[in-house]
């Protein structure tokens, strides 16, 4: 317990706050520790391991989902805050066995070894092709720029986001 | 925001305040930083806006970085902000970060700072004794020490537009694109009848704020852009700046650094002010 010395409130109880949100289309309510991240909150309450935890301070990108279609970085939001919001992670992509376009293009190019940083990767490309489907070589450097992957070299990865280009038709 | 400036006067230097978290977020996450207390000001409505304010833009307290980059009323109001977000990390930092989060954290080597401080920006701050508006030199006292109060938000801050003669330019080096800057410079030169009418340099990374040279820009008004001029201004800049070394580079490096862009900054800006380069 701290001394009270400037006459400040005490922080209030971090009890757990009920919260609700969608994540691919299907609405969860759980509860949440304030302190909890929205990455920790996926993977482990939700039991949505596709999304991947790196860093933890934004510069790996392995954790990125989309939060009301918006690429963000998942370590770096708190659960409760996702109260109330629309996320796409990883496992919202592809339609059953069907893989996505983009996924079929990291399939294709092998644009993936260990796969870690695969999932965070896809999701800041899912992000880039709704914006602009045909996105110029600047767009897609500063888009994988988001993203570090210790395997492929990235060569393999910009071959991968060029054949998800040329999937999607644009 | 009522509620807001209430909670953080009722806790005090133990509550931070939370609206893009791409800085707060990692310090909660390495435990450099242990708040009792986070104040999420992200539900706050009506506080995502960018809007012309005479001459220039105003943006609310949680307008995200993304949005700078392709808002119509930026692109013809300011391009140089538009040009400048783009710096900042990556599309994911900025789908997140707030360009007034940016300025009140005031990271030296960030970007929004230092523009804040060469476009004589206005900030509009709320704390529990009412509100108050602060300049960015008044704002910045040091290395991520800033003059707003435990229980103050920025609440918008106010860009100036540039005048039509003006030129600009943003250099920096990184080692890599999206990581801080090692150095950089944001320069604005205006120019009437072939000489320099107004002139700003800032150089950030070199120190525990982001810097400006009134001296200097006063020396350049009046003259003519030359290359002499500019290299003259270079070894000045490169000889004023303090920095600090680290891991990332050293002090030498970095005042060398410093005066290389300054040059380039310079022949940029005053090249855009005669309309060689299309913003």
């Amino acid at each position: 317990m701290s001394v009270d010395i400037r006459s400040q409130a005490e922080a209030p109880e971090a009890a757990p706050r009920a919260i609700t949100l969608t994540v691919n289309g299907k609405r969860y309510s759980a509860r949440a520790e304030p302190r909890k991240t929205l990455a920790d909150f996926l993977r482990e309450d939700l039991g949505l391991t596709g999304t991947r935890v790196g860093c933890e301070h934004g510069s790996c990108g392995a954790c990125t989902v989309l939060l009301n279609g918006a690429a963000v970085r998942s370590c770096l939001m708190l659960a409760v805050q996702a109260d109330g919001q629309e996320l796409m992670t990883i496992e919202g992509l592809a339609d059953g066995n069907q893989l996505h376009p983009i996924q079929q293009a990291f399939w294709e190019e092998h644009g993936l070894q260990c796969g870690y940083c695969t999932a965070g990767i896809i999701m800041s490309l899912y992000e880039m092709l709704r914006r602009n489907p045909k996105p110029s070589d600047e767009e897609i450097y500063d888009t994988l720029g988001g993203h570090l992957c210790r395997c492929t070299g990235y060569q393999d990865i910009l071959k991968s986001a060029k054949l998800a280009i040329k999937l999607i038709g644009g | 925001m009522e509620e807001a400036v209430g909670l953080l006067g009722l806790y005090g230097p133990e509550a931070k305040i939370l609206a893009g978290g791409q800085s707060l977020m990692p310090l909660l996450n390495m435990r450099l930083a242990r708040p009792s207390v986070i104040v999420d000001i992200n539900r706050i409505g009506e506080m995502d806006y960018i809007r012309p304010s005479d001459g220039g833009i105003a943006i609310g307290a949680l307008t995200r970085e993304r949005r700078v980059e392709d808002d119509p009323i930026v692109a013809e109001r300011l391009p140089l902000l538009a040009a400048l977000v783009k710096w900042i990390g990556h599309p994911q930092i900025r789908n997140r970060g707030t360009v007034c989060g940016s300025i009140a954290h005031g990271d030296p080597a960030a970007e929004l700072p230092a523009a804040a401080l060469a476009l004589d920006a206005e900030l509009a701050v709320v704390g529990k004794s009412g509100t108050r508006t602060l300049s960015p030199d008044d704002l910045y006292l040091g290395y991520l020490a800033t003059s707003l109060a435990p229980d103050e938000i920025i609440r918008e801050v106010r860009f100036p537009g540039l005048p039509a003669n003006a030129g600009w330019s943003i250099q920096e080096v990184a080692r890599r694109h999206g990581d801080f800057a090692l150095v950089g410079v944001i320069a604005v030169l205006g120019l009437t009848e072939g000489r320099i009418s107004e002139a700003r340099l800032v150089c950030f990374g070199v120190g525990g704020r982001p810097v400006r040279f009134p001296e200097i820009e006063g020396q350049l008004v009046g003259s003519t852009p030359s290359e002499d001029l500019f290299s003259a201004t270079a070894r000045q800049v490169s000889a004023s700046v303090d920095p600090d070394g680290d891991i990332h580079a050293s002090a030498a490096y970095r005042k060398e650094v410093a005066g290389v862009l300054t040059r380039r900054a310079l022949e940029q800006a005053s090249e855009r002010a005669k309309g060689g380069i299309q913003s």
